[in-house]
């Protein structure tokens, strides 16, 4: 029995008239976990109760711990009659196990109904002790910490990336069950809400196992998701990534990690930190997008259609000649053969060598291949066995190793940015998943450990390694256009880049980034299972290419050779398909320039067609001009001769690097032609090609002042303020019956366009800046129904820019600027959270020098009071009142906030919420409903960040957001789950400036026993 | 082909003070596009009429959502439903409870019932404020109304701690629920050319100087509020009636004040044929405000009984003030006349009330 769960009923606020008689309300409380269940006493004829419960004490497994939430019911006293409940408030212990997150939960929570939203908020303690348990045989994960964010979080430091782990855990859903005709709404709901949270907790503690077998201590970049299959059953999936991770201290790390490093590993590891810096390991095709399975699911397989990584290739690459110096990638030969070799044996031991991290340790990606992705449709009425996990199972093994096959003909051995989908309409679910193809440096997945003073003698990586071509271009599985690298001149790189990634930190970029989406609609005709599910497969590919020829051809509108974070999005209708492919656009100045886009008509004979063609011709290069001033793109003169000649010579070299660093000064020379031979030809007969044009010049610019992305960085804006705007927009769009595809498109396409319209006007308040991390999704609730929603932030910059510097260096040095910044603030924060947690009654000193509310939890301030709840609270509440009395909590998509640092992370956010309503339009009708609905969500996801003692959500993300309404019944019903990381941050200028007092206050450690 | 579903929710609430003031103006959301296409945002910043529309409903979603908060400011401040960063709250609280000069005209001084109320469509043609924001006016007024009637202490304190108001509009909702409480004429033809402000300042007068707070304030022993007339007081007026009654002590008074007026004044004669009638004028008022039916007519009882007389003599404000002035001291200097405190408490709010609704 290795833990005691304690809670405490405080008070209550806000609570709704039960009464009607006296306006008021005789509430308790009841406090509930696993099968034990408490109660306070009735508070009478209050609105504001104040209970002040004893302590609740729950003796409890650990197992239990990790899969329970802590249920607290409030509910109106009638003495005649059965008691009304008021709502609930589901109370997520895991921040609690571990140490090194949370260690209390105290504040004023939403208190949440089904049927009526948030009905007022109630004040609760929660603390857990944990004994230590021995046993090896345990069926707990205690301990494991969870990240959303899908990179190292900002404090901590990866001592070793173990690889991927998954789960998944199947249940009947309850609105399925024979019950559900004869039960309530409420309950239904209820019995909804509470199951998901038990499967989320099971789901994480058994990852959780898996890590710990693995020798690891985190999962990063931890996905969770839900697939509602209905009939079939409620399944629970999650993919991350494990890893060993360390607090970054305070002193120097050789000091705190004395490992004394084998005399193996000092022979070994020179050689990494040499190869590091972009050396071609191997090298691999440039195709941006590769394969897909499309495999229609029945019990004979008979349907089953293996589709083979070379007959769906995607390349659309025109057949050219390749670069004829074929010597580079051989000259460092055996040694790197070797090392590959090593690096490759530690990955294929895995069964998957995939990785949910979309951006990496330094040194950690060598090369990136280009996008892999699969798909299979499948049929949920055909599980044999619904009731079980083993054929989900079994689908996503089949797709896993679908992508491995793609990634291995790429030349790569991991799979990076990797994450899984479905989109289910009835009895069909599309599974995709989709990644990365990448080569990694082994030195992060060695076992045993490193010789630390390797890993801090980090050769910066040139900006262009990741982008040299992974693989011997003799063996080409398909064409691609190959040159030398435009920065080092001696590696061969694709002429585009696909990737899920986010663009890596030391990327060599020219310019600036832009959002770029491709969006499609294709009609199907209705049908039933297997039918269904064969033109279902039948469609993909062909919307698959689609998506991929608008996303090149918007890329090259844009003047750029890269894309950063793609993803795509497929959903199914009963009579559509919709796709949706976002990606942030970027010029790497490693990649060649792109040639344009030139129209070709096939009857050239027609003067008027001719005329057509030029007009439209003469639009498209206008529109590249425009977007190359717009974004900033002005690449360095290219040194012609240079190519074709294998190896530069030193002095050639230094001279290109040169050439760069100033090409600010040589924009007006630039030749920007697009009509160059290696121009994009599309040809106008082509009726697709019509639409295609159409659609490209149909996107309308973003507004004077505003940038927007769907990655965690935008190249080419480092200098950010602290206002930051995180929000969710959802539209619904009703369609008319019997529209053509061109129709679908041209409707769906407008819809998004709309919607970012609206986005930028909604936030003009804050231009300049920057939206990020957009982040669509699209669905189809209904037959002729396409839901859109967008979660993203606007993030606020300052225009004034170092203009002395070219365009290059100057972000080149803000970057290390950056970087060696943020080394230093770690250091003094990281002696701060030292003395908090070394020198108890120093700590409250300098940390409410921080002057942050949150120095009540971050401190160990509990440690020295006698009091410490009390004390704790009316800490935190002297602060607050000072202004509102609400703490702000803020919320970002994204794993990090402008202008402050991390100091703490307090644990994973994943809440899920169903709210239902029988009066729609009493509520304001569907958009009035699922505003308040998306509102109380943010309402409680801030609620649960401030009791954990946080102040901010970073990797937010809603993943979740099913919509349904019969407008006929006045009814509505929504589902929303989300996730985030709960976080304490400090802002960087009150870091600086208390960093020396702390500092001195960490040597007078004797004059600190004041404290507070 | 239509939009079923938008919406657009910040994690800082987002709200367009433009758009705000059109909703609290009472207009439709078209109305409201409509004035914001005519206020050039569109051109300002790349918009279509479309995305007007959609953020202009978006915003109204929002305020409606809001507006139960607003109903009880207080409670703005702790709620978690919404983040809204605190000068924002002042901003929407301050707006919300503000009103129309024109609209409090109409309705000052009577009941704040249902009655009142569904007269509003009346109110709302004449002075061509939406009947909408009438109703937000006039419910904001009962509220107010509602919540301190119950309380003790100070009426502009307890408002403005309330309702989180800024000092001056506390003051006004003050004076409005003070003119709503004695239900004081001023409706009537003759009291149409006096404003809001000029009822403010007099009810200002009177909470300060009539009330039993306003005695309260300095034993601090009463914790009746300022919204009831100080009885005792009322009663005491009575005694001042002397003043007129007896005929020796009005001669002893004209004289005095004539003396005083004497070549300071062009309009020194009318002054003098007139003192008899605007003293009983003025010591009537305060004999018969024990009354409170009478006290309704408080200030049509001001108009007629002095600030009429004096304008027909063709008096300026500086005339009456030093008129006024004489007045008041030389009673004091009257041998028989014994009520110097009662005289002054009632002189001094007098005067004050007179030269602000002497308009010129």
């Amino acid at each position: 029995m290795p833990g005691k769960l304690k809670a405490k009923i405080v008070a209550g606020r806000h609570l709704p008239v039960m009464d009607r008689a006296s306006d008021l309300t005789d509430a308790f409380v009841e406090v509930k976990f696993g099968n034990t269940t408490f109660k306070t006493d009735v508070y009478p004829k209050s609105l504001n109760p104040q209970w002040n419960s004893e302590w609740f004490k729950f003796e409890v497994d650990d197992e239990d711990l990790q899969d329970e939430p802590l249920q607290i019911t409030v509910l109106d006293h009638d003495t005649y009659s059965a008691n009304d409940a008021i709502g609930k408030v589901y109370i997520d212990i895991d921040p609690l196990l571990c140490s090194e997150a949370a260690t209390v939960i105290s504040g004023w929570l939403p208190i949440y109904d089904t049927i009526h939203g948030i009905r007022g908020e109630i004040n609760v303690l929660v603390k857990v002790d944990l004994f230590n348990d021995l046993n090896r045989f345990r069926q707990s994960s205690c301990g494991v910490k969870f990240f959303c964010t899908t990179s190292i979080p900002r404090c901590y430091r990866a001592v070793m990336v173990h690889g991927f782990v998954e789960e998944l855990v199947v249940n009947e859903d309850p609105e399925y069950q024979w019950i559900d005709r004869i039960r309530t709404p409420r309950a239904s709901n209820e019995a909804r809400q509470r199951l998901i949270f038990l499967m989320s907790g099971e789901l994480q503690r058994k990852i959780g196992l898996k890590v710990l077998e693995m020798g690891g201590n985190a999962v990063v970049g931890y996905l969770q998701c839900f697939d509602l299959e209905g009939e079939s059953g409620l399944v629970v999936r999650a993919i991350g990534t494990a890893c060993t991770l360390e607090k970054i201290s305070t002193f120097p790390a050789t000091a705190t990690h004395p490992n004394n490093s084998s005399p193996s590993k000092d022979m070994k590891e020179p050689g990494f930190g040499e190869e590091a810096p972009g050396v071609p390991l191997s090298s691999g095709p440039p195709t941006p997008l590769r394969a897909q399975t499309f495999s229609s699911f029945s019990p004979s397989k008979s349907y089953s259609r293996q589709s083979s990584s070379s007959d769906t290739e995607l390349s659309l690459t025109p057949k050219t000649g390749m670069g004829s110096g074929g010597s580079a990638g051989k000259e460092a030969g055996p040694l790197k053969a070797l090392l590959r070799q090593q690096t490759q044996s530690a990955l294929e031991q895995r069964e998957y060598p995939f990785f949910t991290l979309t951006a990496f340790p330094p040194g950690f990606l060598l090369h990136v291949g280009g996008v892999v992705s699969a798909r299979s449709v499948k049929l949920l009425d055909r599980i044999h066995n619904p009731d079980e996990p083993e054929t989900r199972d079994a689908w996503w093994e089949e797709i896993r190793q679908e992508i491995k096959s793609h990634a291995k003909a790429l030349g790569c051995h991991a799979v990076v940015g990797y994450s899984e989908s479905t989109s289910i309409c009835e009895e069909v679910c599309i599974l995709s998943a989709s990644g990365t193809a990448a080569v990694l440096s082994s030195r992060f997945m060695q076992d045993g450990p490193l010789d630390t003073e390797h890993r801090f003698e980090e050769v910066v990586s040139p900006g262009c390694g990741f982008c040299h071509i992974p693989y011997d271009e003799l063996n080409i599985p398909f064409p691609a256009q190959l040159t030398y690298c435009y920065c080092c001149r001696r590696y061969k790189v694709p002429d585009v880049l696909f990737t899920t990634i986010d663009l890596p930190t030391e990327a060599n970029v020219t310019g600036k980034g832009c959002l770029i989406q491709a969006r499609l609609c294709r009609t199907k005709k209705k049908a039933q299972g297997e039918g269904n599910a064969t033109a279902i497969s039948s469609l993909l590919p062909f919307l698959e290419y689609e998506l991929h020829t608008q996303l090149m051809n918007k890329l090259k509108l844009r003047g750029m050779n890269a894309l950063f974070g793609l993803r795509i999005q497929i959903s199914v209708g009963e009579t559509m398909l919709l796709g949706l492919a976002s990606a942030t656009g970027v010029y790497l100045t490693a990649l060649p320039s792109p040639g344009g886009i030139q129209i070709a008509g096939k009857t050239p004979s027609d003067i008027t067609y001719e005329q057509h063609i030029s007009t439209m011709q003469k639009k498209i290069n206008d529109t590249i001009d425009k977007n190359k001033e717009l974004y900033e793109i002005n690449p360095p003169e290219v040194v012609e001769e240079i190519i074709g000649s294998p190896i530069p010579e030193p002095r050639q070299r230094s001279r290109l690097f040169r050439s760069h660093s100033e090409s600010s000064d040589e924009v007006s020379e630039l030749d920007l032609s697009h009509g160059k031979k290696d121009a994009f030809v599309l040809e106008i007969d082509d009726t697709d090609a019509v639409e295609d044009i159409h659609a490209l010049l149909t996107d309308s610019p973003t507004p004077a002042g505003f940038y927007s992305c769907n990655t965690e960085i935008m190249p080419g804006i480092q200098n950010w303020t602290s206002a930051i705007q995180m929000f969710t927009s959802v539209r619904v769009f009703r369609l008319n019956a019997n529209l053509t595809n061109q129709g679908l498109n041209k409707i769906f396409s407008d819809l998004c366009e709309n919607l970012l319209k609206s986005l930028y006007f909604k936030l003009r308040s804050m231009v300049p800046c920057c939206l990020c991390h957009l982040n669509f999704t699209v669905a189809i609730p209904e037959d002729e129904l396409i839901q859109v929603a967008v979660t993203a932030v606007a993030m606020s910059f300052d225009k004034e820019q170092p203009l002395e510097n070219g365009k290059q260096s100057g972000e080149k040095t803000l970057i290390k600027a950056i970087t060696e910044n943020d080394e230093q603030l770690q250091f003094n924060l990281e002696l701060n959270a030292e003395t908090s947690s070394h020198n108890p009654l120093s700590s409250p000193k300098g940390l409410s020098e921080v002057g942050s509310h949150l120095s009540a939890r971050a401190s160990s301030l509990e440690k020295a009071s006698p009091l410490p709840e009390g004390r704790s609270r009316s800490l935190r509440s002297n602060r607050s009142y000072s202004g509102s009395s609400v703490a702000v909590v803020k919320m970002t998509p994204l794993s990090f906030i402008p202008g402050a640092k991390i100091i703490k992370y307090l644990g994973i956010i994943n809440m899920f919420f169903i709210r239902e309503t029988s009066s729609l339009r009493e509520e304001g009708g569907v958009s009035g409903f699922l505003h308040t609905f998306i509102a109380e969500v943010f309402a409680m996801v801030r609620a649960h960040v401030a009791a954990l003692g946080g102040n901010a959500v970073v990797s937010y993300s809603m993943k979740e957001c099913v919509f349904m309404e019969n407008p006929n019944k006045n009814q509505a019903q929504c589902l929303i789950n989300v996730s985030g990381d709960a976080v304490i941050f400090v802002r960087e200028s009150e870091l600086e400036s208390t960093s020396v007092q702390t500092q001195s206050a960490t040597t007078h450690t004797s004059n600190g026993g004041e404290g507070t | 082909m239509s939009v079923e579903l938008d919406v657009f929710v910040g994690n800082t609430t987002i709200m367009d003070k433009e758009v705000y003031q059109l909703w609290l103006n009472g207009y439709t959301v078209n109305d409201a596009v409509k004035v914001r296409i005519e206020g050039g945002v569109m051109e300002e910043c790349e918009a279509s009429a479309e995305v007007l529309l959609s953020d202009t409903m978006d915003q109204y979603r929002t305020f409606q959502m809001c507006e139960r908060l607003l109903h009880h400011p207080a409670k703005l401040a702790n709620q978690l439903l919404f983040q809204i960063p605190p000068d924002r709250q002042a901003m929407l609280i301050e707006r919300y409870y503000a009103f129309d000069d024109s609209f409090v005209r109409e309705v000052l001084g009577k009941k704040l019932s249902k009655g009142t109320k569904k007269d509003l469509d009346d109110v709302s043609i004449k002075t061509g404020i939406t009947l909408k924001s009438c109703r937000r006016q006039f419910d904001n007024f009962k509220r107010v109304f509602k919540v301190v009637e119950e309380l003790k202490g100070p009426l502009v304190e307890n408002i403005r701690q309330h309702f989180l108001l800024p000092d001056q509009l506390a003051r006004d909702y003050a004076a409005i629920v003070f003119f709503a409480n004695h239900r004081f004429e001023t409706g009537k033809k003759k009291l149409q050319y006096l404003t809001f402000q000029d009822f403010a300042f007099c009810a200002g007068q009177l909470i300060n100087n009539w009330t039993v707070g306003a005695v309260g304030k300095t034993n601090n022993m009463m914790e009746d509020m300022d919204v009831d007339l100080d009885k005792e007081f009322l009663q005491d007026l009575k005694d001042l009636k002397i003043l007129i009654t007896d005929k020796d002590l009005l001669d002893q008074h004209k004289n005095l004040v004539c003396t005083a007026l004497r070549g300071k004044t062009n309009v020194f004669n009318e002054m003098e044929a007139n003192f008899k009638n605007l003293s009983r004028g003025l010591v009537n008022i305060a004999a018969k405000l024990i009354n409170a039916k009478d006290v309704r007519d408080f200030f049509i009882d001001l108009v007629e009984k002095f600030i009429e007389p004096c304008r027909s003599d063709k008096l300026t404000s500086i005339d009456v003030n030093l008129y006024l002035t004489h007045y008041t001291n030389s009673a004091h200097i009257l041998d028989t006349f014994k009520h110097h405190a009662v005289w002054t408490r009632y002189m001094g709010v007098i005067k004050s009330c007179i030269l602000r609704m002497y308009h010129d």
